[in-house]
């Protein structure tokens, strides 16, 4: 009977020394993952606004022209907003753990209006509270996301200059510094 | 008498599956499994089943792959406004179920002749509806226009819109109707790709030119004859024999550019998918009588040892093609010019012929290692500068002529049918309208 009880304590404290050895299969949180992607993002974002398209573009050197129809252009380039997305249609050709997308509440191209609720109360709530992110989830189609909403700033004239003289603006007073719309990051859970 | 009837099921079971996997597996002849006729895109190639289904299990994915293997450069080229990746963000999944727009087959589904309308299109005309319901409430002219008007008045196209868009029709606004007469370029694709004389490792022949002095009087003044390329050039063979019918193969050598578009377009498809070559008999177009049977080929346009581009760029086509805009090509005021060249007013590159619009020389930029050479090459297939027509008018009317005159002018079917004998019955509005929102 000794021997028994003796053999089932050291089963279990074997057993559960090996569970202590082996953590639960966590992955990355989804905010630290997505705040992570949104860190990269801006840094790409705001460093191709500054070091390409401010000193090469018409405010700097003006051997390059920024233009939405940059295709047409012999020395055209891409927007600041289409890069983003030329970035963030080469990812979805890579993988789908992610997509991204930028939207504004006063968008230039009615695409990138607010489509979903949770969308709408992301871009509502960064533009209300300057300097905060936004985390809800949502079902789109059959797949439920993670979704992270982050303010996309005017941090340069051309971002202002550029969106409020544009004829299918509908915001024409942006001032450096304003939350001009949001970088949106959907992680499939 | 039951175990007969049992016995003949068997029989008729084993028989027909046997006729099946003979079909599928031995027999060159696929047409049993074709489960309709294709559309007028890819009658051609329907029994050339591979072609699309590349696989047996593969399903849309692999139909997907296999369109974008033919079209994706042109797509892409067309800078297309609704490509795949538009799509893919999940934002999108409720617009997907309406309208799947990732996949091709979702408006040109195949084998559905019954159903399928211009441009291969099987989906009914207001498909726009779907994602751009409230343009009216943006855009005060587009209000109230029916949304199987989109894309049916001259205004939009799905896929190439880069003589449509909005700053482009602002950008070129106004203009006389006839601008000064463009000069078409020499051809100089092979001169500058291929080196002088004949292709490595082939024989010279020289002897055969003296064996056929009628031959010889259509070579001498031939662009080959001044690039050195004599009978052998052509004339040789597999084993550097003699080749009594040089083919696509030999041409191809030096024309490799031309060659790759001939094999896309209509007139050389099937021999792409190593079918029989086309002929007029298989087309529902209207052909002449008497070249029904004639098989295309490089020298069925251009006519061996002379290779006069004047005559493949124009006779050639007016052998076969029977239809009205044909017919009417030489009456009409672009078939006028060819006189006006002969009676010396104007040069002959300011000719225009069926090839200037159909076929027009384009310049290309090749990217050496160092160099960048420039070439003008002859787009070979006709579909590049064909349908839907809005992708002619910057590679070919506004060569000559004004944006609006080309927009009004191509959305004119009479005028179409008798080769632009006349001015555009209507006005297609949409530069006016362009011009009037910059304003506001
Ligand atoms: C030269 C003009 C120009 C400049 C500079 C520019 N934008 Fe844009 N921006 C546009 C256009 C045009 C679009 C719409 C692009 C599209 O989706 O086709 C756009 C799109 C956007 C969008 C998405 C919503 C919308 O309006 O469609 C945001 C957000 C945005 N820009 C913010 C910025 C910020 C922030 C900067 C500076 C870092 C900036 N833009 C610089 C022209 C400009």
């Amino acid at each position: 009977m000794k021997k028994a009880v003796l053999t089932g304590a050291i089963a279990v404290s074997v057993f559960s020394l090996s569970a202590c050895k082996e953590p639960e299969a966590k992955g990355i949180a989804p905010k630290l993952y997505t705040d992570s992607l949104f860190a990269v993002m801006k840094a790409d974002r705001t460093n191709y606004t500054k070091l390409v398209v401010q000193r090469l573009g018409p405010n700097g050197a003006n051997v390059i022209k920024p233009d939405e129809h940059w295709q047409d252009l012999e020395n055209g380039t891409l927007l600041p907003a289409q890069m983003f997305r030329a970035g963030s249609e080469a990812v979805a050709e890579m993988t789908d753990e992610f997509t991204y997308s930028l939207q504004s509440l006063w968008p230039v191209n009615k695409q990138n209006g607010p489509k979903t609720e949770v969308e709408k109360a992301g871009l509502e709530f960064i533009a209300a509270n300057p300097g905060e992110n936004f985390y809800g989830e949502e079902k789109l189609g059959d797949v439920t996301y993670y979704t992270a909403v982050y303010p996309d700033v005017a941090v340069s004239e051309a971002c202002t200059k550029c969106h409020n003289a544009h004829k299918d603006s509908p915001k024409t007073d942006f001032k450096i510094g304003d939350v001009m719309g949001g970088v949106i990051i959907r992680v499939p859970l | 008498m039951k175990k007969l009837l049992w016995l003949f099921w068997l029989l008729l079971t084993l028989i027909l599956a046997g006729y099946f996997i003979y079909k599928m597996a031995v027999d060159s002849d696929k047409s049993t499994f074709l489960i309709g006729e294709a559309s007028h895109g890819h009658y051609q190639i329907e029994m050339a089943c591979t072609a699309c289904h590349t696989d047996a299990f593969g399903g849309k994915d692999m139909l997907q792959d296999a369109c974008m293997n033919c079209h994706g450069p042109e797509l892409k080229e067309a800078h297309d406004t609704h490509p795949k990746k538009k799509f893919t963000d999940p934002r999108n999944a409720d617009r997907l179920e309406i309208l799947d727009a990732r996949y091709c087959i979702t408006c040109h589904t195949e084998h559905q002749q019954e159903q399928t309308h211009a441009m291969g299109l099987t989906l009914p005309e207001d498909y726009c509806f779907h994602c751009h319901r409230d343009i009216g409430e943006d855009r005060e002219s587009h209000r109230d226009l029916p949304f199987d008007s989109c894309a049916s008045a001259g205004c939009h196209n799905f896929h190439d819109n880069r003589a449509l868009y909005d700053r482009f029709l602002t950008d070129n606004a106004g203009g006389l109707w006839l601008k000064e007469i463009a000069r078409i370029a020499p051809a100089n694709a092979a001169e500058k790709i291929a080196l002088h004389g004949n292709p490595e490792g082939s024989v010279a022949f020289s002897e055969a030119l003296g064996q056929h002095p009628d031959v010889a009087a259509e070579w001498l003044g031939s662009s080959h004859e001044q690039a050195g390329i004599t009978c052998g050039g052509c004339h040789t063979g597999r084993d550097q024999q003699w080749l009594d019918k040089p083919t696509l193969d030999q041409c191809q050598g030096c024309h490799d550019d031309e060659a790759e578009g001939y094999l896309s377009g209509r007139h050389g498809m099937r021999l792409k998918q190593g079918l029989s070559p086309m002929t007029p008999m298989l087309s529902d177009l209207p052909f002449k009588e008497s070249t029904l049977k004639v098989q295309h080929g490089c020298n069925s346009c251009h006519k061996a040892h002379v290779f006069d581009t004047q005559q493949a760029g124009m006779e050639a086509c007016l052998d076969c093609h029977n239809d009205q805009h044909s017919l009417a090509f030489e009456k009409s005021p672009h078939g006028r010019l060819l006189s006006k060249v002969i009676s010396g007013e104007i040069s002959a590159d300011s000719a225009v012929n069926c090839a200037t619009c159909h076929m027009p020389r384009q310049l290309i930029k090749k990217n050496g290692t160092e160099v960048v050479t420039e070439i003008v090459s002859v787009e070979h297939n006709q579909n590049m500068n064909l349908r839907p027509n809005e992708k002619m008018i910057r590679s070919v009317c506004m060569q000559c002529h004004n944006l609006e005159f080309s927009i009004d002018a191509l959305a004119d079917p009479e005028l179409i049918k008798n080769n632009f004998s006349g001015r555009p019955a209507k006005h297609i509005p949409s530069i006016d309208w362009a011009l009037r929102r910059l304003e506001d």
